[in-house]
């Protein structure tokens, strides 16, 4: 994969407060490149959701982007003018939120809702888009689509409406999707349904996908690459399967220790002390430094950049020459 | 039965409707007659003392509903439910309360299940003062303070309110609220579903470790099985309100029998990535108000014989696991 799709570079969100700055995203850099599913993991208060937000140009007031830039391909979207935007969104880049019952709206059809995205991207007439609209659905895996076309959302049960949402995101024939946890609201077997889907889907129509989640199987059956996010910083970059069986930063070490698995029993599992700092008091140097178990002097004083590595990217002065100490 | 080997909880054709029919005037206008839903379906299973039974299922299989039953939240339709050999629908009175404070029950969601208004030392010593477990002031304090210390927390937490504690501390004081009453067995209803993984497994070390302390008995609610696998000792597995499996944790995972589970264990991420094969599933859940008729998974089992679409599989007991299913000696 070469052609690089979207690129991240240095991204700092902001909020600020009466009388304080807080710093969301701090100095967030990846790429994605085009036909592939990057994964996004961290826990909550990480910085996934807003990266996405970011990038689509839907950070909620007073959040704004400080510094940073954002490409699309050579254009670069970060500072875009609202209506350049708009046109943008939907169309280029689309959106799959977390909870589908909030993201359609109830009182109108699906046909409704399919319709009016397909004519506000595409040049169909009425007709043709209602053709269109029921060829997506039958893509995404809705049974006797031309039927249930003119159904409401809440007839609809959760993951189908999840394949619904997935359609409406598909309708403009975008070439980046962001899916914010789409799978988290929905039951272990039809989590599974909507993940084959998006990974049909991204397959077949060479969209690139943004899948942010704090799932770690989501990430391992769906991904090509996965970036782990802390405290709004990226700590670790790599191929799926490098993360998951070799994590190099101490933070993605202790994260896959701390997952129950199913392969073998451990009588307990690894715990990272503490939790993640607030944003308002995230430490000076290396912001895991208070959790981590390899810490040395360099780590409280200077701040670790992504260092490249022979298994991907990883910010965390262990694998400087200099090192820890 | 002698009294060492009887079952701390014993629960036999537990069954629970819930009326969910439209109101009086509407069913006479619309000439519908009541509709009820089976939230819970004949559901018998033990759970002896020590030990970590759990319940898996997806949204809508009964998994809360039992909980609530067995706590006496809410009230079975039939069946029997007996602690220790006492039933706690026909107890009153001291008996009644006794029993109540040997079961205590953990709750999903730790940010609604505690009193914003209360201080942590209150909301830790409400227990301690509804069973009469103290005898003074300052010794409700010391047990409050030790039982904090035991969950992870300090004794100077007590002053705080709960808005101050993230939800991993908070989870921490529920189950330092449950074990105030000095229970034998905990109800945990999806206890870390709402915590991040990394705070998911110090809340489950933490519980390993209070049960190999004070020999607790837990029934463990979740919806994940990897998460079930590392804390069950035995495992049942519910779909539409009926128990399909029930069998020793290890056995489950290894040799599952009933399609559902193996149906279910297909679809688990595998975050190991351990390449392992799995087969495409078929629809979803069915609505517990029309059930299908007979078994109720065979409009999605691929095993499904005329038999199972008109009569309910009866219970069999397959190398030591439990299983209502007709086709079972074809599946191994």
């Amino acid at each position: 994969m070469s052609d690089v799709l979207l690129s991240v570079r240095d991204l700092v969100v902001e909020f600020p407060k009466r009388k304080t700055l807080l710093t969301a995203l701090d100095g967030v850099s990846f790429d994605i490149h085009r036909g592939e599913i990057l994964g996004v993991v961290g826990e909550s208060g990480a910085g996934k959701s807003l990266t996405g937000a970011a990038i689509i140009g839907l950070l909620e007031q007073p959040g704004r982007i400080a510094s940073g830039e954002i490409w699309l391909e050579d254009q670069r979207i970060d500072q875009l003018p609202y209506e350049k935007m708009r046109q943008l969104r939907g169309k280029r880049i689309a959106m799959i939120f977390q909870d589908p019952l909030t993201s359609l709206n109830p009182i109108f059809t699906i046909a409704e809702q399919l319709v009016e995205t397909i004519r506000t991207h595409l040049p169909l007439n009425a007709k043709q888009a209602r053709e269109r609209a029921i060829q997506l659905l039958d893509e995404v895996g809705i049974p006797a689509a031309a039927k249930r076309v003119d159904d409401y959302p809440h007839q609809f049960s959760g993951g189908m409406r999840q394949r619904v949402v997935i359609a409406l995101a598909l309708a403009g024939e975008p070439e980046l999707i962001i899916a914010d946890e789409p799978t988290t609201a929905l039951d272990v077997s039809v989590q599974a349904q909507i993940i084959d889907v998006l990974k049909r889907m991204c397959a077949d129509h060479g969209a690139a996908v943004m899948l942010v989640t704090h799932d770690m199987g989501v990430i391992a059956e769906a991904c090509d690459r996965v970036a782990v996010m802390y405290a709004g910083r990226v700590a670790e970059i790599g191929q799926v399967r490098q993360i998951v069986k070799q994590p190099q930063h101490p933070y993605t070490q202790g994260l896959m220790g701390s997952i129950p698995s199913l392969a073998h029993q451990r009588h307990r599992l690894i715990q990272i002390p503490g939790s993640m700092p607030r944003l308002d008091a995230i430490p000076t140097g290396c912001a895991f430094n208070p959790r981590c178990t390899s810490v040395g002097e360099r780590c409280y004083k200077e701040r670790p950049d992504l260092l490249v590595t022979n298994q991907g990217e990883v910010a965390c002065w262990l694998f400087d020459q200099g090192g820890v100490a | 039965m002698n009294q060492a080997k009887r079952p701390l909880l014993e629960v036999k054709d537990l069954t629970c409707h819930f009326d969910v029919s439209k109101p009086l005037l509407n069913r006479i206008l619309e000439r519908e007659p009541k509709s009820f839903l089976t939230a819970v379906d004949e559901v018998s299973f033990e759970v002896n003392k020590g030990e970590t039974f759990a319940l898996v299922g997806e949204s809508g299989s009964g998994k809360s509903t039992i909980a609530k039953l067995i706590v006496d939240l809410v009230h079975p339709s039939s069946g029997k439910i007996e602690f220790d050999g006492q039933s706690l629908a026909t107890s009153r009175g001291q008996a009644f309360k006794n029993l109540r404070r040997r079961m205590q029950m953990i709750f999903q969601d730790p940010f609604a299940s505690l009193n914003p208004r209360w201080p942590v030392g209150e909301l830790v010593a409400e227990p301690i003062y509804a069973f009469g477990l103290a005898k003074s002031r300052a010794e409700v304090n010391r047990t409050v303070e030790e039982l904090l210390e035991k969950v992870g927390l300090s004794g100077r937490d007590a002053a705080k309110f709960p808005h101050e504690f993230s939800g991993g501390q908070r989870q921490r004081i529920a189950i330092a609220r449950a074990l105030s009453a000095q229970p034998d067995f905990l109800v945990c209803d999806e206890p870390t579903s709402a915590l991040d993984v990394s705070v998911q497994a110090q809340i489950l070390n933490l519980m390993k470790d209070l049960q190999d302390e004070f020999g607790l008995t837990y029934l463990f609610i979740s919806h994940d099985m990897s998460v079930v696998k590392h804390m069950a000792d035995r495992i049942g597995v519910l779909y539409l309100g009926a128990l399909v499996e029930n069998a020793a944790a290890e056995e489950l995972f290894k040799n599952p029998k009933h399609p559902y589970t193996r149906m279910l264990l297909d679809a688990i991420p595998d975050h190991e990535m351990t390449g392992r094969k799995r087969q495409a599933i078929k629809g979803e859940i069915p609505s517990p108000i029309d059930p299908p008729s007979g078994c109720t998974f065979h409009p999605r089992c691929a095993l499904a014989t005329g038999e199972c679409k008109v009569k309910r599989p009866e219970v069999v007991v397959r190398e030591g696991t439990r299983v209502a299913c007709w086709e079972v000696d074809r599946l191994a």
